[in-house]
């Protein structure tokens, strides 16, 4: 027992203090949010959306676009681009209120998720219940939002909980590329959640996909299947990424905005020499 | 070639498919009963379409570890039934279940003959089950298992559990709090991963790899760089293989770190369960260090790794993970001393040496039942060729023996970790991979965290994938959580579970 006490006073106190400090510095080769300069593309260049393994990339009439929602963060794209054209810097902050807020642009700011509207925000501001549905999920954003409830993040002083049963629910929050073989599931623990209720689709293969887009066993994630309240890019998103969706949506982070990484962050030097 | 007939050649050695021996049905059935009799494992048993007739060829890939040599044989079926080898051979009731589902070939004579992750025959018109064509099978819909008796009552679970984890259906045949069997129904994560790796590689190949099993994505990584890699004719660096390496203990270090700490949440011992929570992060962190990614994902390539380690990189990685295992030590040592946890622990869910033999088990659920068996010593690729890395085993086979395994290797991958760094070699990290060898097989062998990944790959004349066999460790465990539920109280099936904790994805591919 005396063991167990001073193991527990030398372990110390882990929880980080985000949101109300910084959050803890995240890795120099963590790859974020794509950064596209347009102006850089040479006529007739699609090295990107050749290299691209989910067609996330592309050149249409009005430019370069990515999509976040298809993106997996590889940085394929970087390395076949001849010009430097697309950079991912460490802004980890990447949730959004609709699919089409995913489609970036050159030198458009991301629309970060907004907050649910007032009556929403009264039932579920401070006591969100949320019900997770792997459906083909590869066990890695499900990972990451396991890691949401140790003690480093600690949702639950947030309000924030996952509940075993969609009848104990506020939202689902839905990942993998929905099998076919999961459809009937997904779609039954949302109809078992009590009305109101949110959706959350994590990661890229919940939101398109992913890598697995286009498989005849499965649906390209949830699109389509379900109306969705808030779209959290990544392969899967890191941590940080989740929470801070999750806290947009709350209208939690309006005051205390975190301050992030300038744009104009340095490109790690082991991507451009990987990438001549 | 050998007294079975089969031809012997060694993991992540390319041989062309005409080398592969083709033999009647009934000699490829009792080498392989013979073979398994005799000690070896099966690593792989699978189809492909012979290219003329239509028939299905069987692949067997045997594995000595006594020798550290593979052996591969092939049979051609001239109808859609043979007899099954699963009577005289258990480790291969799944492979058999597998082949009827993807192809529809029958084996009569199986014990218990379900489909494995209700999708279509891959060849239209055959089908094991006499399904309808053109209609997606149901899953779920099919036989299980059932104890009858008056005071028998049955538990069905999931597919959705009540965790934030994989789905899978499970159902119990109970009398009272008494668990008489348990049945385990996969499937619904089935995503079709192997059925479009034919025609490749392209650029979407390595990135589904890393996300076969997303918690395994260096071993699967490892397991698929080291086929192309063989087709080639390439060999990474000696720097490369150190990098790869220290990713594969990494991600062992981080998943054998959570698992301890689910186990302590599973019998509600709190301090474990938070600090390992922790601690599993920060490993996950350290392999962000390495390549940006928590799960490791874009580190492996064809060729070698993506991501260098500088010096001053190196140093704060040799810190960082010094620091996480004494946390870790301690968070551990608090289980192995709190007679709580070891109530709860010790004689629960045991299997016995017999049955992890005879199902084919691997990885540490296997050497938890003193099964002296790694991939890295047997069968060793990459850096584990100049290194050894001590196999830790225990002999018990229960939950304690597969949580003390963990912790074992956790101080072996640690020390493999700090000795790789310390004698860094230089060079570069990645070679150009030309073509792969036109009509060629290659099996590759890595140990995972869970146990024996094998990868098999067949090229076709231009040196595209005719075929790529995946076999994640979880395929040959899943029947020994079963096992291990056997007369246990329902009660203890999450602590069981987690014990193992195997692959749902990986499994269902």
């Amino acid at each position: 027992m005396l063991s167990i006490i001073s193991e527990r006073i030398r372990q110390g106190h882990r929880t980080i203090a985000y949101p109300a400090a910084k959050p803890p510095p995240l890795p120099d080769r963590f790859r974020g949010l794509p950064v596209l300069d347009e102006s850089k593309c040479p006529d007739g260049c699609h090295a990107c959306a050749l290299a691209c393994p989910t067609d996330a990339i592309a050149r249409d009439d009005q430019g370069l676009r990515l999509d976040l929602g298809r993106c997996l963060f590889c940085t394929d794209c970087v390395d076949a681009c001849p010009e430097g054209a697309i950079r991912f810097i460490q802004d980890y902050r990447l949730a959004t209120t609709t699919r089409a807020d995913l489609v970036l642009r050159t030198g458009q700011e991301l629309k970060l998720a907004q907050p649910l509207e007032q009556k929403m925000l009264r039932l579920f501001g401070r006591s969100l219940k949320l019900r997770q549905v792997s459906a083909g999920g590869d066990n890695s954003s499900e990972a990451d939002l396991n890691v949401l409830g140790t003690i480093v993040f600690d949702i639950g002083r947030f309000g924030i909980q996952f509940v075993a049963s969609p009848r104990h629910a506020d939202g689902i929050v839905v990942t993998g590329p929905v099998t076919e073989n999961m459809r009937l599931a997904l779609l039954t623990a949302y109809e078992a959640t009590p009305a109101p209720k949110l959706v959350i689709a994590v990661g890229a293969d919940a939101i398109s996909g992913g890598i697995f887009r286009d498989h005849p066993e499965v649906h390209n994630g949830v699109e389509g299947l379900l109306p969705f309240d808030l779209y959290i890019p990544g392969n899967p998103p890191h941590p940080l990424t989740i929470l801070d969706g999750f806290l947009r949506l709350l209208g939690r982070l309006e005051r205390n905005e975190p301050r992030t990484v300038p744009v104009t962050a340095q490109p790690d030097p082991a991507l451009s020499a990987a990438r001549s | 070639m050998n007294s079975q007939g089969f031809a012997d050649f060694r993991t992540g050695q390319a041989i062309p498919r005409g080398q592969v021996p083709q033999m009647p049905f009934a000699d490829f059935r009792e080498s392989i009963v013979d073979a398994v009799a005799g000690g070896q494992r099966v690593a792989a048993l699978f189809g492909d379409v012979a290219d003329s007739t239509g028939n299905v060829d069987l692949y067997a890939v045997l594995a000595d570890s006594s020798r550290a040599l593979l052996r591969v044989g092939k049979a051609t079926l001239n109808s859609d039934r043979f007899p099954s080898l699963t009577p005289d051979c258990p480790p291969v009731h799944l492979f058999e279940r597998e082949l009827a589902e993807q192809y529809g070939v029958r084996p009569d004579g199986h014990p218990w003959f379900k489909p494995v992750r209700f999708h279509s025959s891959y060849r239209p018109g055959h089908d094991a089950w006499d399904r309808k064509p053109g209609e997606h099978p149901v899953i779920g819909v099919t036989d299980f298992y059932r104890v009858e008796g008056e005071e028998i009552h049955e538990v069905a679970v999931g597919p959705i559990h009540a965790g934030v984890i994989e789905p899978g259906h499970f159902r119990f045949q109970c009398h009272g709090e008494q668990v008489f069997h348990l049945e385990i129904a996969l499937g619904y994560q089935h995503r079709g991963a192997e059925r479009t790796l034919a025609g490749g590689p392209d650029k979407r190949t390595i990135h589904m790899m890393e996300q076969v099993a997303g918690d395994t994505s260096v071993g699967h990584a490892t397991a698929y760089c080291q086929a192309v890699e063989a087709l080639a004719g390439v060999e990474p660096s000696l720097r490369a293989q150190v990098l790869r390496g220290v990713a594969l203990e990494l991600e062992r270090l981080a998943n054998h770190t959570g698992d301890l700490g689910a186990l302590a949440g599973d019998v509600g011992f709190l301090p474990t369960a938070s600090y390992c929570g922790r601690l599993r992060g920060d490993f996950l962190n350290l392999t962000a260090l390495l390549c940006g990614s928590r799960f490791g994902r874009g580190m492996v390539r064809p060729g070698g790794a993506r991501f260098d380690l500088d010096a001053a990189r190196k140093e704060k990685c040799l810190e960082r993970i010094e620091a996480a295992v004494r946390d870790v030590a301690t968070a551990a040592n608090l289980l192995w001393t709190s007679a709580s946890v070891q109530a709860r622990f010790e004689g629960t869910g045991a299997i016995s040496q017999d049955t992890c033999l005879a199902l084919g088990m691997v990885g540490p659920a296997a050497r938890a039942c003193g099964l002296d068996c790694d991939v890295r010593r047997d069968f060793p690729t990459g850096i584990f060729r100049f290194t050894l890395v001590p196999v830790s085993t225990w002999t018990t086979g229960d939950v304690f023996a597969r949580a003390y395994v963990r912790w074992l290797e956790i101080q072996r991958s640690v020390a493999f970790i700090i000795d790789q760094l310390q004698a860094f070699p230089d060079g570069p990290i990645r070679a150009d991979v030309g073509p792969l060898k036109p009509d060629h097989l290659v099996v590759s062998l890595a140990e995972g965290w869970r146990g024996e990944i094998c990868h098999v790959a067949l090229t076709d004349g231009h040196g595209q994938f005719s075929r790529y066999k995946i076999v994640d460790p979880s395929f040959h465990n899943w029947m020994g959580l079963a096992m291990a539920l056997r007369d246990q109280q329902i009660s203890d099936f999450p602590v069981c579970n987690k014990s193992f904790n195997l692959s749902y994805c990986g499994h269902d591919l």
